[in-house]
C-alpha cells in the first residue's frame, strides 16, 4: 500500500503533466474534441449551461438520453457522454418522442438549432407541443442556418441580410415562445446567452418538469449572421442581445417579442401544468377516458394552456 | 459563325452551374440550401439580388417544399430549377415521382454526397442513384466543365416536346463542387440561342383552357397506361440526349454522348465508372497502356435512360468488364451500376465476364493505385479459361472494424 505522501506526490506529478481537467470533463466526449464551433459562438455557453443543468437536476445520467438534429448546435449530442442520438435534419423531436414512449421514465432532451426545429422540422415541434409529450427541447436560436453558411432561417428578422438574402429578408420571423405556448408546452422560457444562470434554472426546471418543455436562447452567430450584418465579434453580438433584453417573466408569450430595435422580451413565459400524452394514454388504455362528448363533471383532461 | 474567344476561368464545380443558372435565368427557382450544394443557392441568390436574372427565388422550408414549390412553378407554365445534395435529394423523394409523372420539364442539379447513417458529407453516388426509378432522365458529369454544359443541355432536354420529364444532372461533392477547376463558360448571347424561349405545355396559367394537375385517377384509372407513357418518353430521351448533344458540339466543339469511351477500340479489360473518378481512371489506363496491357474505360455518362444498347456495342470486344460503383444496392448482385452493365451485356455473344467493385463510398479516397488493382483483378480473370467469383471487390477498404464479425 501506498503512503499519502507518495499518493499526493504521484497526483502532483499527473497534474503536471496533463493539462487541468475541465469541471464539466466526465459529462463530455473528451475524444470528440476540439469541437466544430467558431470562436464567439453562443453554443458553447448554452452547452455549459446544459451541462450544469444536467448536474443540479440531480437526474440519474444513465436515465438522461440527448436527441439533437443537423446543424451547429446539433452537434451537441455528439459530445455529450450520455446516451445520445445525432438524428437526420428536422426530426429530432419524432426521434426523442418514440425514446420517450418505449422508456418513460427517462428523461429525453432535445437540444437543436431553430432552422431545424422551426423549418424543416417546423410540423413536429407543433404536434409535440400539442400532444405535450414529456421532451425538454432546447434551441439555440442565431437567426439564421449557421453550419451551411448562413442562410435565411425561420427565425431571420425581417429586413436582415443572409446568404440567401443579401439585401434584406422579406419575410417576418417566427416568435417561437408564442408559437410554443399556443400548441400547448406547459414551459416556456427564453434567454440570451449571456444570461447564463436564468438559462441554467430555466433548463433543471425544464427537465425537472413533467409535460413539454421548450427553452430557447437567443445566441450570437458571428461567423456568418453577425458578419453579413456589420454587427462585430460574438461578444459585440452577445451584448447586443443582452443590453437590448428585458426581463418579463410570465408576460403573454405573445407580447413576448423580439424587437432588435427596442427591446428583447426574455424570461419564463409559460409554467403551466396539463396531462402529458403518457396521461392521457394510460387513461385511454384503462377506458377511463369517458363519453365523448364529456359531461361537465368529466372533462378536463386535455384544458390547462393557461398561462402564468 | 465564328467560335467565340476562348476564356477559361477557374470556379469551383457549383460556380460553373450558379454561371450555367444565370445564362439560363429560369422563370423560378426553388431551392433549399445543403452541404455541399449551397453555394449555387447562396450564389444565385446574389444573382437575384444583383438583378442579373429575372428569377422569382423561392427559399422554402426545406427541400421537400422546395420540390413542391418547383412542381407548382413547373405546372403553372414556368421554366423552373434547383438544386439539392443527399438527404436533401432523399426528402425530395415522393416529389420525384410527382414531377416526373406529370412530365413537369424541371431542371435538378444534384451535388453527390452520400446517404445518412452515420452521418457523413463528403461524395458518393447513393442519393441520385437512389432516385434512379424515379422518371428523372440522368446525367453524370465528370468534372467543371461538364457540370456546366449538362445544365445548359439539360434544359433542352426536358422541355424537348418529344420527351417533357425532368432532367437531373450529377457531379460529384467536394471533388468537383468545392475544388477548382477550368470552365470555358458560352457567350451570354449563344446560351439565349441554344435555349431558347420556353413553351410549356397545358401550363395551370393558361386561364383560357383550364386543366386539373394530378387528381385522383379513379377506381378503374389510366394509371398503368400513363406509367407507359413516361417510359416511351424515356425511349424517346436516347435520340433526344444525342440530338442536343450534337447540337451543343456544333455550338462549342464539345462533344457528348450517352456514354464515354476512352481508349476501348482494341481493349481486352474496361473499366465503367461513373463521375470525376474517369478522370483518374484515364489516367492508370495511360499507364498500363505504356506497359502494353490492352486497358480502357467507359464513362456512364447517361443513367436514365440507361444506354444499354450503346454499352452492349462498345464493350463487345471486351473479355472482362469491371464495373466501380460509388454507391451500393445492399442485398443485390454488386452495385447499381454493375447490375445494369451485367444486364446490358447478357445478350452479348461472346459474353463479356462483368466484375463488380465498390469504391469511394463516405468519401473513401480512390488514389490510382486502387484502379490499378481493380485493372490487375481482370487481367488475372481474363487469362484464366474459367470465370471468376462474381463477389463484390471492395478498392481503398480498411480492415477490421467488426467487418470481421460480420462476415462471420
Amino acid at each position: 500500500m501506498k503512503t499519502p505522501t507518495e499518493t499526493t506526490t504521484r497526483l502532483r506529478r499527473q497534474t503536471r503533466a496533463r493539462p487541468k481537467a475541465h469541471p464539466h470533463d466526465h459529462l463530455l466526449r473528451t475524444d470528440r474534441m476540439p469541437h466544430i464551433w467558431c470562436p464567439g459562438c453562443g453554443i458553447g455557453t448554452v452547452f455549459g449551461c446544459l451541462l450544469t443543468a444536467i448536474e443540479k437536476s440531480g437526474l440519474p445520467l444513465d436515465d438522461i438520453a440527448i436527441v439533437s438534429g443537423i446543424g451547429c448546435t446539433g452537434r451537441m449530442a455528439g459530445y455529450l457522454n450520455l446516451d445520445s442520438f445525432h438524428t437526420t435534419h428536422g426530426r429530432a423531436i419524432p426521434f426523442a418522442t418514440g425514446l420517450k414512449l418505449a422508456r418513460p421514465q427517462g428523461t429525453v432532451l432535445v437540444a437543436s438549432g431553430d432552422g431545424d426545429l422551426f423549418a424543416i422540422g417546423g410540423n413536429h415541434f407543433i404536434h409535440a407541443a400539442r400532444r405535450n409529450i414529456d421532451l425538454t427541447v432546447i434551441c439555440v436560436n442565431n437567426l439564421n442556418y449557421g453550419m451551411t453558411g448562413g442562410q435565411v432561417a425561420p427565425s431571420t428578422p425581417f429586413g436582415a441580410r443572409t446568404t440567401t438574402t443579401p439585401v434584406g429578408n422579406i419575410e417576418e420571423p417566427f416568435n417561437f415562445c408564442s408559437l410554443a405556448a399556443e400548441c400547448g408546452a406547459t414551459y416556456v422560457a427564453r434567454w440570451t446567452s449571456l444570461h447564463a444562470r436564468w438559462l441554467t434554472d430555466s433548463l433543471v426546471e425544464a427537465m425537472t418538469k413533467k409535460g413539454f418543455s421548450y427553452v430557447e436562447v437567443l445566441a450570437p452567430c458571428p461567423t456568418t449572421f453577425g458578419r453579413r450584418n456589420r454587427l462585430g465579434s460574438g461578444a459585440d453580438l452577445a451584448r447586443f442581445f443582452h443590453e437590448r433584453s428585458v426581463i418579463r417573466n410570465g408576460i403573454d408569450p405573445r407580447e413576448a417579442v423580439l424587437d432588435f430595435e427596442k427591446h428583447l422580451v426574455v424570461g419564463k413565459f409559460v409554467d403551466s401544468t396539463r396531462p402529458t400524452f403518457l396521461d392521457n394514454y394510460e387513461l385511454v388504455r384503462r377506458r377511463e377516458v369517458g363519453e365523448w362528448p364529456f359531461r361537465e363533471e368529466h372533462t378536463p383532461h386535455t384544458s390547462g394552456r393557461a398561462h402564468n | 459563325m465564328a467560335k467565340a474567344t476562348p476564356n477559361v476561368l477557374a470556379v469551383t464545380g457549383n460556380e460553373a452551374v450558379a454561371e450555367a443558372m444565370r445564362q439560363i435565368d429560369p422563370d423560378v427557382v426553388c431551392a433549399y440550401p445543403i452541404t455541399p450544394q449551397t453555394e449555387i443557392v447562396q450564389l444565385y441568390a446574389q444573382l437575384v439580388a444583383d438583378g442579373k436574372v429575372s428569377t422569382e427565388f423561392v427559399t422554402a422550408e426545406s427541400e421537400h417544399s422546395a420540390m413542391s414549390a418547383a412542381i407548382g412553378a413547373a405546372a403553372a407554365g414556368a421554366r423552373t430549377m434547383t438544386a439539392t445534395s443527399s438527404q436533401g435529394f432523399a426528402l425530395m423523394w415522393e416529389l420525384l415521382y410527382i414531377a416526373s409523372s406529370y412530365r413537369l420539364p424541371i431542371v435538378m442539379t444534384v451535388v453527390n454526397r452520400a446517404l445518412s447513417g452515420p452521418i457523413n458529407i463528403h461524395c458518393d453516388h447513393s442519393d441520385s442513384i437512389g432516385g434512379r426509378d424515379s422518371g428523372w432522365i440522368q446525367i453524370y458529369g465528370e468534372n467543371h466543365q461538364q457540370a456546366y454544359d449538362n445544365c445548359l443541355q439539360a434544359v433542352r432536354i426536358a422541355e424537348h416536346p418529344d420527351v417533357r420529364l425532368p432532367v437531373m444532372h450529377m457531379y460529384d461533392g467536394y471533388v468537383i463542387s468545392g475544388a477548382i477547376g477550368p470552365l470555358t463558360p458560352l457567350e451570354d448571347s449563344r446560351v439565349r440561342e441554344f435555349i431558347g424561349p420556353y413553351q410549356p405545355v397545358n401550363p395551370l396559367l393558361d386561364v383560357q383552357h383550364p386543366v386539373t394537375v394530378g387528381p385522383f385517377d379513379g377506381l378503374h384509372g389510366w394509371y398503368f397506361e400513363h406509367k407507359v407513357a413516361q417510359n416511351l418518353a424515356m425511349e424517346r430521351a436516347y435520340q433526344v440526349l444525342q440530338d442536343v448533344a450534337d447540337e451543343f458540339a456544333r455550338l462549342t466543339g464539345r462533344q457528348y454522348g450517352l456514354i464515354d469511351p476512352y481508349r476501348l477500340e482494341d481493349a481486352e479489360i474496361a473499366i465503367v465508372v461513373v463521375g470525376s473518378t474517369a478522370g483518374t481512371t484515364r489516367l492508370v489506363v495511360d499507364q498500363l497502356r505504356a506497359k502494353g496491357v490492352k486497358a480502357g474505360m467507359v464513362r456512364v455518362r447517361v443513367f436514365r435512360p440507361f444506354p444499354y444498347h450503346t454499352f452492349a456495342q462498345a464493350l463487345q470486344h471486351v473479355k472482362v468488364v469491371g464495373v466501380l460503383d460509388r454507391a451500393d444496392s445492399f442485398g443485390a448482385q454488386g452495385g447499381p451500376v454493375f447490375l445494369e452493365i451485367r444486364a446490358a451485356l447478357y445478350d452479348n455473344d461472346p459474353r463479356p465476364q462483368v466484375l463488380p467493385f465498390i469504391y469511394g463510398l463516405g468519401g473513401r479516397d480512390i488514389f490510382p493505385h486502387d484502379i490499378e488493382q481493380a485493372f490487375g483483378v481482370l487481367d488475372e480473370a481474363a487469362k484464366r479459361v474459367r470465370r471468376v467469383s462474381t463477389q463484390r471487390r471492395y478498392l481503398n477498404l480498411r480492415q477490421g472494424r467488426g467487418l470481421e464479425h460480420e462476415r462471420k
